[in-house]
């Protein structure tokens, strides 16, 4: 497409070329108007002059007689700038005036006409209009009195003169308005179409200008620049898991196949095939976890999970969560206790619990004081340090669950890095796990407008999702709340 | 499953509608060895017209198949009144597409992968339900005894105090008594919760439990089941 054929197509040129047309029909109607309007002035000053006059005429004529009349019109008919005069007598013959020639039959009618006429003094053989009247003297003379025409028409051409000049300048300027506005555009879409197109070529990167304006063209690149911005996040996310997937997953699939062919090779009893067996079934386990974990992720992430949100109290899932792994804990040498508030939440019951699940779990997994600590703290203080709290209250328009522990805890520069997928911070490399729980809890609370939130317990780590009450989809509530009602039951 | 051995059993008939056909064949083969009589249909249709015809005591059912998926394959059962019990199969494991499954008329649904001793057991729980004895209010292991009613626990002349959830639990296995109970099956039914833990937190409650209920006694009744699970049962009898 050339450039001029790409100009005319923008939208801004089309609307110009739409407004231009009303512009001048406007205007153009305007001076008709105005035109049509001077015109029927003119011709009523014109009646009532005549009018006058004939009147006055005829007095003349009826109180005086014609040698008077005769005299009055000679006198006025010499007069500069005269109106027309005519007296005739009844055999038509002229005997008055200054009208030379006329349209034939004008004579012969009474009342007003418009006609072609010559004057007695004119030089030239134009033909000139004026609007007349006739009227009948007694005993058969005629009188006409009329007035040129000239006047009206000139008029008539400025005002036709303007409106040809006036529609000239709109659509000029109407037409250099539109292509300076849609080249002005154009010259905007043509970049965002060129950042676009180096985006799509692979360069997510890429960012749309943005002026200083903020027009709508300018919210609009905002906005896309922070569509981009969430794709590119999501592209390099996906591009971490799918790295770590190869690593994380090929890893025990190789240590499968390695254990698999060893016992082929190897093994000579049926213990040994059964031990190699079980091993293998064993960490196929762990990988269907593994999977499971990323799979729960990527739908949590992708927001597909909205579908069953109910009212629930918050509170009950730390309970909840509490009663499930106090024995777990006791068994680690740890105790775990529970404080709670009434929190109503409106989320995915199942998924916060999950959520919260994997902050126990991590918590009781690495949340075991240093032996160093231990030692230095006095007995208090000891039995203090060995507790895991889970904690369920309110913080504004947010329900807070927290799990605090007083183990090592997680550097701070560590923690943003710890929420992604299959990290495992190098103190526990050596603990089982496949490192998705605290990526899993933070999608969870993503997924529910929320965010997962790591501080420092001094020594220790609280591990926080902080989920608006109300948070997500608010409808299908009145669809889910009979499950509530199941559930009770 | 030696505890029934001594009552004739008349063998559990079962419908399998997989449209994998090693792994139809591996679930006929390993049901077959121990003892059922398993029938497979190769997809929605087939598996349809079989069910209705046939008296099975529970149907197998994977949820993609070709003509007709599964869910409407129940869906088509439920409403012509056909009431058998159905485990649902399938890959799509997550909460929302279980709630799917159930909603649809399923009875149970088991996540791909599975291992057999899960889909074994669970099996056996639904087939037991289906025309099985009325909800009794007392159950009896040996000399071990749970009132449903006052919730008392007793073993021998001993009453035993047990926690409410550990009161759960154990009425959970013994309306199971005999069969085997796996881990997640106890964390869906006692505990409603439907992720994976990835620590052995149902161990480590079934191990307080049998501390409770078995420790001091000649004869353990909870018996754990290498590779599945879970099984409380009289020993000797």
């Amino acid at each position: 497409m050339t450039a001029f054929g790409k100009l005319i197509r923008t939208t801004a040129f089309r609307l110009t070329l739409v407004y231009l047309f009303l512009f001048a029909l406007f205007s153009a109607s305007l001076l008709g108007y105005f035109a049509w309007n001077t015109r029927r002035l003119i011709t009523e000053q014109i009646t009532t002059t005549v009018n006058a006059e004939t009147g006055e005429i005829s007095d003349i004529f009826s109180r005086r007689g014609l040698r008077v009349l005769v005299h009055t019109i000679e006198n006025r008919a010499l007069r500069p700038g005269a109106n027309l005069y005519l007296v005739t007598t009844p055999a038509g013959q002229a005997i008055a005036g200054n009208v030379g020639s006329l349209a034939p039959g004008v004579m012969a009618t009474s009342g007003w006409s418009e006609t072609a006429y010559r004057r007695l003094d004119d030089q030239d053989a134009a033909d000139h209009f004026a609007l007349v009247k006739v009227t009948e003297l007694s005993s058969g003379f005629r009188l006409l009195i009329g007035r040129d025409l000239e006047e009206r028409r000139r008029l008539f051409g400025i005002v036709a003169k303007a409106a040809q000049w006036s529609v000239l300048i709109v659509v000029v300027l109407g037409l250099c308005g539109g292509i300076f506005v849609a080249r002005r555009v154009l010259r905007r879409i043509d970049a965002m179409t060129g950042t676009t197109q180096r985006i799509m070529a692979g360069d997510l990167s890429g960012r749309l200008p943005v002026g200083r304006s903020g027009d709508e063209l300018d919210r609009l690149a905002e906005n896309l620049n922070a569509m981009l911005e969430r794709i590119e996040a999501l592209m390099t996310g996906l591009k971490e898991v799918s790295d770590n997937i190869a690593h994380d997953l090929k890893t025990p699939l190789t240590r499968l196949r390695n254990r698999a062919e060893e016992a082929l090779a190897k093994a000579g009893t049926e213990a040994e095939y059964r031990s190699a067996l079980e091993r293998t079934i064993e960490e196929s386990d762990g990988l269907i976890r593994t999977f499971n974990a990323l799979l729960m992720i990527a739908r949590a992430e992708s927001g597909q999970a909205r579908g069953n949100m109910d009212d629930f109290d918050a509170a009950d899932v730390a309970e909840g969560i509490h009663e499930l792994y106090e024995p777990l804990a006791e068994d680690g040498d740890l105790t775990l206790r529970v404080k709670t508030e009434p929190t109503p939440l409106h989320g995915n019951r199942e998924l916060i619990s999950q959520a919260l699940a994997n902050l126990v779990e991590n918590a009781i997994k690495y949340g075991k004081p240093a032996p160093a600590a231990l030692q230095l703290g006095a007995g208090g203080l000891e039995s203090a340090r060995k507790d895991i709290l889970i904690e369920a209250r309110r913080e504004g328009d947010r329900v807070l669950l927290s799990v605090i522990d007083h183990g090592p805890g997680i550097p701070a520069a560590d923690r943003k890095h710890a929420v992604e997928r299959f990290v495992r911070l190098e103190a526990s490399r050596t603990q089982p796990g496949s490192g998705l729980g605290l990526s899993l809890a933070s999608a969870v609370a993503t997924l529910h407008g929320g965010d997962l939130r790591l501080d420092d317990a001094h020594p220790g780590l609280i591990a926080t999702l902080a989920i608006p009450a109300r948070s997500g989809a608010s409808d299908g509530l009145a669809v889910q709340t009979h499950d509530v009602s199941q559930k009770a039951a | 499953m030696t505890a029934t051995a001594t009552v004739i059993e008349i063998p559990m008939r079962l419908l399998i509608i997989e449209d994998d056909r090693e792994s139809a064949d591996y679930l006929v083969k390993a049901f077959r060895e121990v003892g059922y009589v398993a029938d497979l249909a190769g997809d929605g249709e087939e598996g349809l017209a079989l069910a209705e015809s046939g008296d099975y005591d529970v149907l197998v059912v994977d949820r993609m198949l070709p003509k007709r998926d599964g869910l409407s394959l129940i869906g088509a059962l439920r409403e012509k009144g056909n009431r058998t019990p159905v485990l649902i199969l399938s890959a799509l494991g997550q909460v929302d597409d279980r709630i799917k499954g159930l909603r649809a008329g399923g009875d149970d649904y088991l996540p791909k992968p599975y291992s057999f001793a899960e889909l074994l057991a669970r099996i056996e729980v639904l087939s037991r339900r289906h025309g099985g004895p009325a909800e009794e209010t007392t159950y009896r292991v040996g000399d071990l005894e749970l009132d449903r009613l006052s919730h008392r626990v007793t073993r021998g002349k001993e009453e035993l105090t047990l926690q409410p959830r550990e009161f759960r639990l154990l009425e959970y296995l013994m309306k199971h008594a005999g069969q085997v109970v796996t881990r997640t099956m106890l964390l869906e039914n006692v505990w409603d919760y439907h992720f994976d833990p990835q620590t052995n937190v149902i161990d480590v409650h079934i191990s307080r439990l049998r501390s409770k209920i078995d420790k001091g006694f000649e004869r353990p009744l909870l018996h754990t089941i290498r590779g599945a699970g879970y099984m409380i049962r009289d020993g000797i009898r």
